[in-house]
């Protein structure tokens, strides 16, 4: 156990180090977010004012929340670009040679997708209260939405370490980048679900994202909100890609990394 | 024996045109993003942002009329990082330093790569309004706003693309054309392409979109699907997107006399 703890560690640290020290890989994680949030929230407020959208925080919050999950989502893929450029380089070639139990190796970059997106919670969440967002929730409810941005993140990450260790190339990084940013899209970004139009109504009212992205938006207003299922969807999607990740790693392992 | 006529600077244009056209048709990579991403952006505010056109004073009854500038702008951004990635890969692969030792004129090399990526921009916005024309887009211009759109978009293509021609000359890494997509992308979300500029609440964000030129060549195309012929809109769509082209193009002419050194 204390290898395990060892390897997650000494992967969680180099991780965290090189995205910490290189400005090439924090300024896109905190840079965007802010980004959609200001475009977002800031040009688009006046769709708060539309008959039928009854958000009680806001359209600033409203947007807080999609940018906060989708903030978490894109810190896990880009985790899963480390992954990639770690078989590249032939690190992770190294590290599954030396790692007595690599579990520890998936736990290393998830610890480390985990403390990328606290620390882009802890700036986005600053840049929107600074900005005026109106949080009604109470601290049981915020506790509950960072717990909710931590399972996306994690969701995410999986997802994208899956990729990564079956490719073993930075190549497929649209593999990884694409079908998070679709289906993150595909839910209700601008409106509630609604007040969505054709066929991405359809597509939101079945995509597992938006029970996440209510949820969310229930827990910043504080109103009645069942997020029951949303934490159920959340921690399901954790189990589902942790197979998928496992198995991925279990190919990289046969493949000699 | 005789001496082999010179090439004329047409003849070598449409040769690194046609060299421009067939490097993109190989790289699927540079294709499919141009064509693929702003439709789907079409398509995804087109339905999340219907709700916008009950806004009073929203000019338009169908969010996707509005949108359509948008797509054409996006495909300019892609005009402009295909345009700057081929010319620092030319930079990066010694292909300029190669052509120093030909006879070729440093224009020709400019000029049909320009050309060639205009074409590309072109054939994606006739993709996009086919599709949009099978959503139910308008065009409130009818046929002759088409063809004042593709020229007006062919203008706003050239000036994209010959910024992103000076950018892969002047740092000859097709990294960092990449890394200046973002700040492109970052320049259309604050500008007007979402909400009209008076429709815009924040007044912080309002100030940004109408310094930002970006929002006035969003309007001018936009004018075409969802006003009619407006002559202001037009004038400084095509006044700024000539200027941005103008500056562009004498920026990249410079960097390639220092690139192209005989």
């Amino acid at each position: 156990m204390r290898r395990f703890v060892d390897v997650a560690g000494a992967v969680w640290w180099r991780s965290v180090h090189n995205f910490i020290s290189n400005p090439a890989f924090i300024a896109p994680s905190i840079i965007f977010p802010l980004f959609f949030f200001t475009a977002f929230a800031g040009g688009l407020s006046s769709v708060g004012d539309v008959p039928g959208f009854d958000y009680p925080a806001g359209y600033t919050a409203f947007q807080y929340c999609f940018v906060l999950l989708q903030a978490s989502a894109f810190g896990g893929v880009f985790t899963g670009f480390g992954i990639a450029s770690d078989f590249e380089s032939g690190f992770a070639r190294r590290l599954l040679l030396a790692a007595p139990n690599r579990l520890a190796i998936l736990v290393g970059y998830l610890l480390t997708a985990l403390t990328r997106a606290s620390l882009v919670i802890v700036i986005l969440t600053t840049v929107a209260l600074l900005a005026g967002m109106q949080v009604s929730g109470g601290a049981v409810d915020l506790f509950g939405l960072l717990v909710l941005a931590l399972l996306v993140s994690l969701t995410a990450t999986l997802f994208s370490a899956g990729v990564a260790f079956r490719t073993r190339t930075i190549q497929a990084g649209p593999a990884m980048q694409m079908p998070v940013f679709l289906i993150l899209f595909l839910a209700p970004v601008y409106v509630p679900v609604d007040l969505l139009a054709g066929w991405v109504e359809t597509v939101a009212k079945i995509n597992p994202v938006t029970p996440l992205i209510e949820a969310a938006r229930g827990l910043l207003s504080g109103g009645e909100t069942n997020a029951a299922p949303a934490f159920g969807i959340g921690i399901a999607l954790v189990a589902l890609f942790s197979i998928w990740a496992v198995r991925g790693l279990r190919r990289a392992e046969a493949a000699g990394g | 024996m005789s001496e082999r006529a010179p090439i004329s600077l047409a003849a070598q244009v449409g040769e690194l045109a046609r060299r421009s056209v067939m490097r993109t048709l190989r790289q699927p990579a540079q294709i499919v993003p141009p064509v693929i991403f702003p439709l789907f952006l079409l398509a995804i505010n087109s339905s999340g942002l219907d709700a916008a056109t009950k806004i009073p004073g929203f000019p338009s009854d169908s969010y996707v009329d509005f949108a359509m500038a948008f797509a054409f702008m996006q495909g300019a951004i892609f005009s402009m990082v295909n345009a700057g990635t081929d010319l620092a890969r030319d930079v990066e692969s010694g292909f300029l330093t190669r052509l120093a030792l030909t006879p070729m004129r440093r224009a020709a090399l400019l000029v049909g790569q320009l050309a060639g990526v205009l074409l590309v921009t072109f054939l994606a916005g006739v993709i996009y309004l086919l599709v949009g024309l099978i959503a139910g887009v308008t065009v409130a211009t009818g046929g002759t706003g088409v063809i004042v759109l593709f020229l007006l978009a062919s203008l706003i293509g050239l000036a994209f693309a010959s910024l992103g021609a000076y950018i892969g000359l002047r740092f000859g890494s097709a990294e960092a054309v990449q890394g200046f997509f973002p700040l492109f992308f970052v320049s259309l979300f604050l500008s007007s392409a979402s909400l009209p500029r008076d429709l815009i609440e924040q007044d912080w964000f309002r100030t940004i979109a109408t310094y930002n030129p970006v929002s006035y060549l969003v309007e001018g195309v936009r004018s075409l699907f969802v006003i009619g012929w407006d002559g202001e809109a037009l004038a400084l769509g095509f006044g700024i997107a000539g200027l941005i082209a103008l500056i562009g193009v004498t920026a990249s002419a410079s960097a390639l006399r220092s690139r192209v050194v005989r």
